[in-house]
């Protein structure tokens, strides 16, 4: 068994709604390509997985590690009462709360489980501005990291020796004080853990080395970034990142092809920079998206649906097909979508109770049905 | 130091306001302080930032998929306004009737509420909440849409008395359920469609609607109810007029406005086990509302006048909401003269700070005070004051660096400056410790007026914006 401290769950949102039939593509169904008739997959562009599904053309670093076992597809996944508003239905995945407005995330329940005293300042570190609300919790600090390169107090100074300057100034005014009051305790504090998160954080970004080349584009950026955060060995437990958008109305073809070439590649970029550091055991990723899309297409993209298709990745994975893949019988569709038959919620409670070793039922409400995705000892 | 006229305008204008630079403060000292209150209450705007303008700049402006544009438009106001209380008195509806785009996937409703509240938000509390009621946006937020005869949604019911007007504790659950019966039939019109086309969120034409209210007959409960203590056939202005009766409710309000306007109070969940900082303000509050028939101009026209907002001990005993930081320090450095593109970037920044408008995380609004405050938002918060101080290209930067070259030309020393520089950027009051560590650094790279350089004087706004005193209005 893996040391339970150095487990880390990476998280990547793909905003705007993923389309799951022509991510796990059904190539072998003729509703498929009665239904997709402007934006379908052929069988001789899709890599195959068994005969009758196939992984979007682009997705080969995926297949990759598929061929090696370590990656769960998640087939039909969703929640009860489809929402096929961006905003609500990413806000139900968010808070794990499908039915009411629920004041914070999931993954900020999670911090706060794993460090009630926030002993860590970067126990979480989300890659982009602004946190998304899975990681919303109160009185829990995540660090919001942009550019690991740049990330810290006052970037816009430049040169290192008037930027570490400023920054002594910085923590003078937000030191220790006469007269104060609990606005500027307030403050203090998290000005303080702010500097110290951010020491520890470009400590991170000093330390690496590697001899995998990521691409140069965001989602790649940010799986570096969150490789050099895992190898500095700071305690971070979860990682969260974007990417996307995946809101493919229009011009899907192409659109969703660029998006899973780049997200595919960054994955399989990060897989090689873990392994070349001895790390692949210790990082599981999931990949989830708001929603999956119509099944019809409409001319040269697909609307808003249900039913999605989520990943789980890492060499502490057991691969294979979870869930079902949803039938596109007539029947079987829920207003023109695919019907979901699992809850997004039993995916996380398998990555709560069984990779993280953290009690689920605190934190999603309630008890879920676990998956057996992640390997045993 | 200024004299204390000029102090007591500058805490006037960043809590009726979003600040006033140095400059505004002069002019603005010319009246005295009572009619200072009384004009920022009475006027009207001498031209309101025009429609035409916004759409020219940002064409989905009030549209059904505008929701940052929205959004923008709205900080534009709060900076360019000639009467920016008008757009804080929104603001200040906003955190209380909090209501979000995640649920309606609607951007003109939302931008229509906030018009309403700006045109509303200063005059009877009952008129205010009947048309609360009607409003298409909190219709489907709080879902009293669902809500019919013999079926009823309590959601809106619960949600008027607990977090509109009377606060935990001062009615029964039977209370919310009579207040929902009251509110049946007061739902939007063509409803089904509306939350279809909603749901289907999409960007082809006629994707998204405006809506509008529509009361139904048939839906509505005639029968009588028994509403807090009172018996009736009621109607939802029925129950509204009881609710405006109520003690609780005078309280209520009396609460929310100081918490806004003179010092942070602890978040609402929390009023019931805490008393309030100042209970007579409250109850003083209390009576003017009572007084003057709910009216809230009035009961703000006594707040800024009574000395409980006065005295020193309240001024700077509040943290900037995120909006409140982003819109004053824009109005400080005159950034964004036309509504362009980057300014809606400027307006993800309050999201970063974890203030989203017309997008609040919950029913309840932003939880305020020190809970605006995490080791991530103070990051966002330092490194945004702290680089749009330092752009010394912003005109109204520009400005006060002529200022302060201006009046040191006669005698200068690192102290002067630092004290020139805080009254310059809107009186700004700092500790002790500030105050030293910025003289240190103005010695370091200011000892004489010959280093007065646009650079140095940048690097030294850079620092200004980052100390903790700016957080606070």
């Amino acid at each position: 068994m893996l040391d339970t401290n150095q487990k880390s769950l990476v998280v990547i949102q793909l905003s705007g709604g993923n389309d799951a039939m022509n991510t796990i593509v059904p190539y072998t169904n003729g509703i498929y390509h009665d239904s997709r008739s402007a934006i379908h997959l052929t069988e001789s562009e899709v890599i195959d997985i068994n005969g009758s599904l196939g992984f979007h053309p682009e997705m080969g670093e995926i297949k990759k590690l598929w061929d090696s076992n370590n990656v769960a597809v998640i087939n039909g996944i969703g929640y009860p009462v489809p929402n096929r508003s961006h905003f609500r239905s990413m806000d139900i995945w968010h808070t794990a709360e499908s039915e009411s407005i629920a004041p914070d995330g999931w993954l900020g329940r999670t911090i706060r489980e794993i460090d009630p005293s926030h002993n860590n300042v970067v126990t979480a570190v989300n890659f982009g501005r602004g946190l998304p609300r899975a990681l919303v919790c109160k009185d829990v600090p995540v660090a919001s990291v942009g550019d690991l390169e740049t990330y810290g107090l006052m970037p816009d100074i430049k040169g290192k020796d008037q930027r570490e300057n400023a920054l002594n100034y910085f923590s003078r005014m937000y030191g220790p004080n006469q007269g104060r009051d609990a606005i500027l305790d307030a403050l203090s504090e998290n000005g303080v853990s702010a500097m110290i998160g951010a020491d520890i954080l470009s400590g991170a970004n000093s330390k690496y080395s590697s001899s995998v080349e990521y691409a140069d584009n965001p989602i790649s950026n940010n799986l570096k970034d969150i490789a050099k955060v895992i190898f500095a060995d700071i305690g971070t437990k979860i990682y969260y990142a974007q990417h996307g958008s995946f809101d493919t109305h229009a011009g899907e073809l192409f659109n969703h092809a660029k998006l899973w070439k780049e997200l595919s590649d960054a994955v399989g970029d990060f897989y090689r920079d873990l392994k070349e550091h001895g790390r692949e055991n210790d990082v599981t990723v999931l990949l989830f998206s708001e929603f999956g899309r119509r099944i019809e297409d409409n001319g040269s993209g697909t609307d808003h649906g249900s039913g999605g298709v989520a990943f789980v990745l890492g060499g502490s994975v057991e691969g294979g097909f979870y869930g079902e893949q949803p039938s596109l019988e007539i029947s079987e569709q829920v207003e023109g979508d695919m019907k979901y038959n699992n809850d997004f919620r039993s995916t996380y409670a398998t990555l709560l109770d069984q990779w993280l070793g953290i009690d689920s039922v605190p934190i999603l409400g309630k008890n879920f049905e676990q998956f057996s995705f992640i390997k045993k000892g | 130091m200024s004299d204390k006229n000029i102090l007591l305008m500058a805490h006037l204008m960043r809590r009726a306001g979003f600040g006033a630079s140095k400059d505004d403060l002069i002019e603005i000292s010319k009246r005295s302080y009572e009619a200072q209150v009384d004009l920022i209450l009475d006027s009207e705007p001498k031209y309101e930032v025009s429609k035409h303008l916004m759409h020219r700049y940002q064409p989905d402006y009030g549209s059904p998929m505008g929701n940052s544009s929205n959004g923008a438009s709205w900080l534009y106001k709060m900076i360019w306004s000639d009467s920016p209380f008008k757009e804080k008195i929104s603001l200040f509806w906003h955190g209380i009737f909090a209501t979000g785009y995640a649920k309606l996937a609607n951007g003109i409703v939302l931008h229509d509420q906030i018009k309403m509240f700006s045109k509303l938000g200063l005059g009877n509390y009952r008129n205010l909440l009947i048309e609360l009621s009607k409003d298409p946006a909190m219709i489907i937020w709080l879902d009293n849409c669902e809500s019919r005869k013999g079926a009823i949604n309590e959601n809106y019911g619960r949600e008027l008395l607990e977090l509109f007007s009377m606060g935990t504790g001062n009615y029964t659950e039977k209370d919310i359920k009579e207040a929902a019966r009251a509110f049946t039939g007061w739902t939007i019109a063509n409803k089904e469609y509306m939350t279809e086309k909603s749901q289907r969120d999409s960007v082809w034409p006629y994707g998204r609607l405006a809506m509008h209210f529509e009361y139904k007959e048939e839906d509505h409960d005639n029968d009588e109810k028994i509403f807090l203590g009172e018996k009736g056939n009621f109607n939802g202005e029925d129950i509204i007029d009881i609710i405006c009766k109520q003690k609780a409710t005078s309280r209520f309000i009396a609460r929310h406005m100081y918490s806004f306007f003179v010092e942070d109070e602890p978040p609402v969940p929390e009023w019931p086990y805490k008393e309030p900082n100042n209970p007579e303000a409250i109850d003083a509050l209390s009576e003017v509302y009572f007084n003057s028939g709910y009216n809230i101009k009035e009961m703000l026209r006594f707040l800024f006048k009574s000395d409980f907002f006065k005295t020193e001990k309240v001024w700077n005993k509040r943290v900037k909401s995120p909006i409140e930081l982003v819109a004053g320090t824009l109005r400080l450095t005159k950034e964004f003269y036309r509504p362009e593109k980057f300014q809606s970037a400027t307006n993800s920044q309050t999201s970063f700070m974890g203030q989203h408008a017309m997008n609040p995380p919950s029913v309840e609004g932003w939880h305020w005070g020190t809970e605006w405050l995490d080791s991530g938002t103070v990051v966002e918060r330092v490194n945004f004051s702290s680089s749009k101080l330092g752009n010394i290209n912003n005109s109204g930067i520009r400005k006060i660096i002529d200022n302060v070259r201006a009046k040191t030309n006669e005698i200068y020393s690192p102290e002067i400056l630092i004290d020139l520089l805080l009254e310059e950027l809107g009186e700004i009051i700092v500790s002790q410790n500030t105050k030293e560590t910025l003289i240190d650094f103005a010695e370091s790279r200011l000892k004489d007026k010959e280093l007065l350089t646009d650079e140095n004087l940048s690097e030294l706004l850079k620092l200004v914006g980052a100390m903790p005193e700016y957080q606070r209005a």
